[in-house]
């Protein structure tokens, strides 16, 4: 356990150094996406696909950049190290992209309007762009809205739950009625009752959050050792202090857990309140572009909803890293 | 036997900083399940000004209740405890305990758990020239900007005694504060223990189950009964510092403390 905590916490680079590299390993790389560039471009296709060229001509070009940049990559600094540690997943992303554009585009194994092949993927990003962007936009803001008036909420709720025996006797019994329902239970309801779509879906997103964060920042509070209270009283702490000093602080590490689990709970409300209420975003893209049959205007939504989802949790986990840096054997994301 | 432990070695100088102490009748219970447990059982006491005065007695005697009730964390069922003729109704940082457990706030650096009473009593001017003070009193001066999982226990444990020393308190409670250090650190804590309070001159209450310790450190050991505690024996240490433990008096009070203590020597 404390091993696999050792090896989570190093450094990707120092790991990259720690392992025995193959000579080999740039020039591989570099092989599979000069055989990807070359498939897509010289084999004959089955369909009609205007970016194949374009999609060859990156290949290409990744391709011709690896061996210099490989064998360089000792004097490149972090990017360098960087390109070293991820040089292996480089190779296998080649060949599964190879594979998909066999599969697809060229010998159509897959059913063709349901599964396009990269290239057609790669159109959809190059040219539908600014719709796909506005989505990004119009999520972010309906998701923020609601994640943070949520996080807030239960944040505070939580920390007078775990503080307060008179709070908790009338907050507990509600929480336990109303918490476990999914936010998403609410949805008919939460659309009649709001005056607009978008009230509706922060509403059902900041319930999402709002109870994990409140659960658990009650449980992080009440959970706080009793002694650091009496280190503080005797130190002559006022109950204020006790409370954003003392069990604040130290119910943190399950705060922030609660933001995360929140944050999960938030991203699943998000896409289904966008789908059937609000006319804007990921999930409405998603819906429309299936209405469409435009299946790769689909599969490019949920590339950027994936990309979107991750870079949200990798922000928390940083937040919590420099907030929680005096913890020891955190988990890495 | 209680007035000749007021007299001091002429190398002591004046202590005038520590307060007196005085406990009268105090009766206290724990509530276990609805039944009361009695812990102390009409205790009296009196501590003169500056002076250091061990409790030993069996575990689970209520010594360390004692000192809770003192630093006024919970108010005693019945009886008196005045600190300098003013009754206590609650914790002061004048008073001050030092746990078993060092308890630092993990969160915060050294020297920011040091602060911490000069924090919460909202003292703003050189809070951080105030702690380092207290830090360098204990010999932890380069370890300021460590978080607490850093340090040793004996380390940990002087930071806990710097977090009190920073408020200048006029009466320290010591509450088995070396009880679980290995037994090297032990002996260079007490040695540190005894110098601070020479320096700062403080009312030194210290709760301990080591019947060595109390003698190479206080100058009047009190041996309290088994639950509810009572006082059995209030013996006067008359030997000048820095003692030694093979000193024949020493042993002599040792066996004698022991005998009362109900063990074999």
């Amino acid at each position: 356990m404390a091993g696999l905590t050792a090896l989570a916490s190093a450094p990707p680079h120092a790991a990259a150094r720690r392992l025995p590299r193959p000579p080999l390993r740039g020039p591989a790389a570099a092989a599979a996406w000069l055989l990807l560039a070359g498939a897509t471009y010289a084999l004959p296709e089955d369909g009609d696909f205007p970016y194949t060229a374009a999609f060859a001509a990156g290949a290409l070009g990744l391709g011709l950049a690896l061996p210099p940049a490989s064998a360089f990559s000792g004097h490149l600094g972090r990017a360098g190290a960087a390109l070293a540690h991820w040089t292996p997943w480089l190779t296998l992303a080649a060949l599964a992209l190879l594979a998909w554009e066999l599969v697809t585009a060229k010998f159509a194994l897959l059913p063709m309007p349901f599964f396009p092949p990269p290239q057609a993927i790669l159109e959809v990003f190059w040219e539908d762009w600014p719709k796909l962007g506005g989505s990004i936009l119009a999520s972010l803001k309906l998701l923020a809205g609601g994640y943070l008036i949520g996080a807030g909420l239960g944040f505070g709720l939580g920390v007078a739950i775990g503080w307060s025996k008179a709070v908790g006797y009338w907050a507990h019994p509600v929480l336990r009625f109303v918490g476990p329902l999914p936010a998403t239970a609410w949805l008919p309801l939460a659309f009649f009752v709001f005056p607009s779509s978008w009230s509706a879906s922060t509403f059902l997103i900041a319930l999402a959050t709002g109870f994990p964060v409140t659960v658990l920042t009650w449980s992080g509070v009440a959970g706080v050792n009793k002694a650091y209270f009496d280190v503080a009283r005797t130190l002559g702490a006022s109950p204020g202090f006790l409370i954003l000093r003392v069990a604040v602080p130290a119910a943190l590490p399950h705060v922030f857990v609660g933001l995360f689990m929140g944050l999960g709970g938030s991203f699943a409300v998000l896409v289904v309140a966008e789908m059937l209420g609000v006319k804007s975003g990921l999930g409405w893209y998603l819906q429309w572009a299936q209405g469409w049959a435009a299946y790769a205007n689909m599969y490019a939504a949920l590339i950027v909803m994936a990309l979107m989802c991750s870079g949200l949790i990798t922000l928390l986990f940083r937040l919590r890293d420099r907030v929680l840096s005096w913890q020891k054997g955190l988990v890495q994301w | 036997m209680v007035a000749a432990t007021l007299e001091r070695p002429a190398a002591t100088p004046p202590r005038t900083a520590g307060s007196r102490l005085s406990v009268e009748a105090v009766s206290h219970a724990f509530d276990i399940r609805g039944a009361a447990l009695p812990v102390l059982d009409r205790l009296s006491l009196d501590v003169a000004p500056g002076d250091f005065v061990a409790l030993l007695g069996p575990s689970g005697c209520g010594k360390s209740t004692l000192l809770r009730l003192v630093a006024g964390l919970e108010p005693p069922d019945a009886g008196r405890i005045t600190v300098d003729g003013t009754r206590v109704t609650g914790p002061d940082p004048s008073r001050l305990l030092v746990f078993q457990d060092p308890t630092l706030y993990p969160w915060r650096t050294v020297r920011g758990n040091v602060a911490l009473g000069l924090e919460a009593r909202g003292v703003r001017g050189e809070r951080t020239a105030r702690a380092d003070a207290a830090l360098r009193l204990v010999g932890l001066e380069g370890f300021a900007d460590v978080f607490p999982h850093q340090l040793s226990g004996g380390m940990a444990q002087r930071a806990a005694l710097a977090r009190a020393l920073v408020n200048e308190p006029r009466l320290l409670l010591l509450d088995e504060p070396l009880g679980k250090l290995d037994a090297l650190t032990r002996l260079a804590l007490q040695a540190e223990i005894l110098r601070l309070w020479q320096e700062t001159r403080f009312t030194a209450l210290l709760v301990t189950h080591d019947v060595e310790e109390a003698l190479v450190l206080a100058r009047r050991v009190i041996v309290l009964s088994d639950r509810p505690a009572a006082i059995r024996a209030d013996i006067g240490v008359e030997r000048p510092y820095p003692r030694h433990r093979d000193d024949p008096e020493l042993i002599r009070l040792r066996r004698e403390i022991l005998g009362i203590l109900g063990q074999p020597t």
